[in-house]
This record gives structure tokens, sequence and C-alpha cells, in this order.
């Protein structure tokens, strides 16, 4: 079925791909924001939201419905176009990520093979750097378009936590990579399926990825750019209505993506150990490969949570100082030492 | 210096080691702690569905009391007025007229008696005042309402179910206490 030289079902199943993540996202999110309010209270000996529907399970719908009926205040001396920008470019940057993911194996719809992920681009772990480094930008623009000092202030920031994190974080997955070969998420998951899972012969890199990853998603112990008892707030301090509940909302969903590389990257993905492989028909693994992944990521999720009710945050300089001056070196002695026994694996073993 | 107490600990400086220094081991312990609460009995009451117990002297809305007859008890002597401390109660005096023994108890009765709920301190003193066992304060609770003038509770609103035509309303507003009435709805 080619017409003007287009895989026409091809495109309609991207289409419906990417219809289904993102409102799988988006949902998610939602009721993430409902489980973390849950594992709060359960944390805190108390019932949480319940009075909302049966468990309080139309918690979010009710917290979203008061967002948006909420007053819309775009501040007389703020830059307009920037400060809606700002809300939609952190959203949409939360969002890209997914495109990346490989969410199951392959299946067979109507004689075509389809597979459970958008794009398996050869680069995609690159892929997903560059899109979570654009996440920056929407603190960036929509603490500068406030044209509020505080605002201001929480942006810097949040960007230079952004940038000092990133750094260690793209360290620890060279070594990685190294081991891997590869960029493509889909080789990586493919290349733990049947085998032992990344986290065995990373287990560092995997620690430091992860405290990256809470402040690459402004979590505590690294919330400073969101001090909303100690430093003012935020970046979004002058937002209100929907477009606070947008930034917010990016930040759960920033959350969900990194569940999922991480499960992706050291967790074997959609790997069940010792089940996955030995499925014969592909359907069936697709959608036990599904359960598995998103069992990872919502294991992930609590992780996150249970971090967040635990722990304050940290000073400014003590996040600096972790982050330069513990992170990096630890990282960097990681990539040595697994580059060392790579060479010495290809040396059969022999110095 | 000498301590006090054999309990004084000295604090201690010295600087953190590096393992210290990544907070992971004390975060860990925080995280096992915080984990452990999971498992913990939630000492929360679910308000409208359970209600706490009350302690017998409990002191809440005023009743007007009644005798077995469904007579008022009340005679309009001020002495609740006069011992209350924020000075919540009015009340006018009316005479019995002919006829209406089934309604008073005594020949004078209380034509109209007020409480500000908002003035009200919920001291009981006006309860220990009354010589005709009239008021007492039950354990009805957090009234709400829109409008302040509401909260001035009028004769109509404070006097108990007549027991002769109302018993069951008059036992509830008596008896039984509102916290086992909440647990059985």
């Amino acid at each position: 079925m080619t017409i003007l030289a287009l895989d026409w079902f091809l495109l309609i199943e991207k289409l419906i791909l990417i219809a289904i993540i993102i409102f799988a996202s988006l949902g998610i999110a939602l009721y993430t924001t409902f489980a973390e309010r849950k594992v709060a209270a359960i944390l805190q000996d108390r019932p949480g939201p319940n009075r909302a529907g049966p468990f309080g399970l139309l918690q979010p719908l009710a917290d979203g419905l008061k967002l948006i009926t909420k007053e819309e205040i775009i501040p007389t001396h703020a830059n307009k176009w920037l400060f809606i920008l700002g809300p939609g470019l952190a959203m949409t940057a939360a969002l890209m990520t997914c495109a990346v993911v490989p969410w199951g194996g392959t299946i067979d719809v109507m004689g075509h093979q389809v597979d459970l992920q958008i794009a398996d681009v050869n680069i995609g772990m690159l892929y997903v750097f560059a899109v979570v480094s654009m996440g920056v930008y929407g603190v960036m623009i929509g603490g500068w378009a406030s044209n509020n000092k505080f605002s201001l202030m929480a942006a810097l920031r949040g960007a230079s936590q952004a940038i000092s994190y990133e750094l260690a974080m793209g360290l620890s997955l060279i070594a990685l990579l190294m081991i891997t070969g590869s960029l493509s998420l889909r080789t990586i998951v493919e290349q733990q399926v049947g085998h032992v899972w990344n986290i065995v012969y990373q287990p560092l890199g995997f620690l430091i990825f992860f405290i990256c990853a809470l402040a690459e998603c402004n979590r505590t112990p690294f919330d400073l750019p969101e001090a909303e008892n100690e430093l003012n707030f935020g970046y979004h301090q002058e937002y209100s209505s929907m477009k606070l509940g947008f930034y917010l909302f990016s930040e759960y969903i920033n959350m969900f993506i990194s569940s999922t590389i991480m499960a992706t990257m050291f967790f074997g993905g959609y790997d069940l150990p010792f089940v996955t492989s030995h499925l014969s028909s592909p359907g069936i693994a697709a959608i036990v490969g599904l359960v598995v992944l998103m069992t990872k990521v919502v294991m992930f999720i609590f992780l996150f949570m249970w971090i967040r009710w635990t722990i304050p945050r940290f000073r400014y300089d003590q996040l600096m100082n972790l982050g330069w001056k513990k992170m990096i070196p630890l990282a960097l002695a990681n990539m040595l030492v697994t580059g060392f026994f790579i060479l010495l694996k290809q040396n059969n073993w022999h110095f | 210096m000498q301590a006090l107490t054999n309990r004084a600990k000295q604090v201690e400086r010295a600087p953190m080691t590096f393992i210290e220094q990544l907070y992971l081991w004390n975060i860990l312990k925080g995280m096992a702690i915080t984990f452990m609460h999971m498992f913990k009995k939630q000492p929360t009451i679910r308000y409208p569905e359970q209600k706490r117990e009350f302690s017998p002297v409990f002191r809440g809305l005023h009743v007007l009391n009644r005798d077995e007859e469904g007579k008022e008890r009340c005679t309009a002597c001020g002495l609740c007025a006069v011992a209350c401390p924020a000075e919540a109660i009015t009340m006018e005096a009316a005479e019995r007229l002919e006829g209406e023994e089934n309604l008073y108890r005594e020949e004078k009765y209380a034509a109209k008696y007020e409480i500000n709920m908002l003035r009200c301190i919920f001291c009981g003193l006006c309860e220990e005042a009354c010589p005709k066992d009239a008021i007492y304060l039950s354990e009805t609770f957090t009234p709400a309402d829109f409008n302040r003038k509401n909260f001035i509770y009028k004769k109509t609103d404070l006097l108990i179910p007549n027991p002769t035509t109302d018993a069951e309303g008059f036992a509830a507003a008596k008896g039984v206490k509102t916290n086992e009435i909440g647990l059985k709805n």
C-alpha cells in the first residue's frame, strides 16, 4: 500500500503509537501526582486523599479541574510570549523523550511487524540527552519571562543544577555504552534479554545515574529550583492556573521518563529473567514485556517518592559540592575501571 | 567544666569521611525508618463517618430540659445569665396562664430564651448555676452557618423534644451519646 511513495501503514501505525504513548504518559503522570500524595501519607501514618471517588481515585481529576478553573494571571511586565512559551516548552521536552523508548518487543498486526517503539534511532541515548537538556529552556524561559527577581534566581539555580548533574550523568553512561557498544535503546535492551542485566556490570554507574536523575527531575533532595517553603518558591512563582499545572505536570512526566530510561538501560527494559527468552509467541512476549517494564517503572517511581518523603533538601553549596567534587570524579573513575576491564577481556585476561 | 548529668555528650567535630560525604549510608538509614512507618497503625479518625469518643464531662451545645411529663423546667430566674462570664444568655420571663399547666412546670416561665453561640465559651457555669436542672450542655458540637444571626439560638433551637410526644428524640437528645449515634450510621 504505497501511495505518493509513502508507506501509509507505517504512518498510521506511528501516529496511533504516538497518540497512545502521549496519552498514556499524561495519564500516568496524572496518577503519579495522586500516588505521590498517597505514598507521602502512608509514610507519615495518615490516610491521604480519600474523599473524591473510591479510595480518592478521582482526586487527580479534581486537582486538574481546580487548576483549569483558576484565574490565569500574566504579570504586567512579563514578556507575554515567552511567559506562555515556557510551560509549553517544559511539557514538550518532557513528552518528546518517550519517542525512543522501546516499550516491548515486536507484535504482528495484519501481517505487519509493529515495533512497540516510536522510533528506533541508532543514537537513541544521545537523543534522550539532547531532549532532556531542552527541558532547561522551559525553566530558564519561564523564570526570565516572569520579570521577577526570585523567579530568575530560581531559574538560574535550576539551570546550573541541571547542567552540573548532566555531566556526571553523561559520564556514568559512557561507561555503560563502552560495554554495550551501542546507543540504540532497543539494542541495549536486546543485549540484556537472556543475559545478565547491565546493573551487574555497572552498579556504581547506575548509582551515579540514579542520583543525577533525581537532580534532573528536580526531586528531593535536589529540589532547590522549587523550594516552596524556604527559597520563595521557584521559577514558576508568577505562574497560575494550568500554566503552573503544566510545569508541575512536566516534572512528573520527567520522573516517569527517567524511570523508564533507568529500567531500560540498567534493568533489562521489558526483559523478565528466565521468561522472556522462552516465550515463543511474539504477541504474548510483547504484552508480558510491557507489563514487566511498567512494573519496573512503578518501582522506580515509588523509590523516587520514598526518597522525597524521607530526606530534606541539600543546601546549594552541598548540592554543587556533591555534583562537581563527588559525582564527576566517581563517574570518571568508574569509566576508567570499566575501560581497564574491557581491554583486559579483549586481551583474554592477560596483562 | 563539670557536667550536671552523666548524660552529657561531647559534640563530635571530626570532618566527615568520604563515605559520609556521599550521604548514602545515612540516607539508607533514614529510608529504612520511613519504610517501617508504612506498617504502622494510622491514628486518623475519619471524621464524618467516625467520631472521637468524648469524655463524660464534655460540654457541647446547650439544651433546655423538660421533666418526665414534658413540662419545661425553666422558670426564667436568670441565674444562668448572671453566672455566664461571656454574657451570652438573655431571657424574658412570663407568667403561666390558666390551662398552660401541661406546658410549664412552675408559675413563671421563659417566654424568650436566647444564647449567642458566638459569645458562649462553653464553660458550663450556666449548668452549675441552674437550680431547676433546666439547662445543661449536650454532646452536640460544631455548629456551622453562613450567617452570624443564626448563631443566636432561640428557645425553639434549644428546647429538648417532648418526651410524651417524641420519646425517641427526647432520649436521643438526653441520653445517647453523639459518637455512638455516629458509629451506628
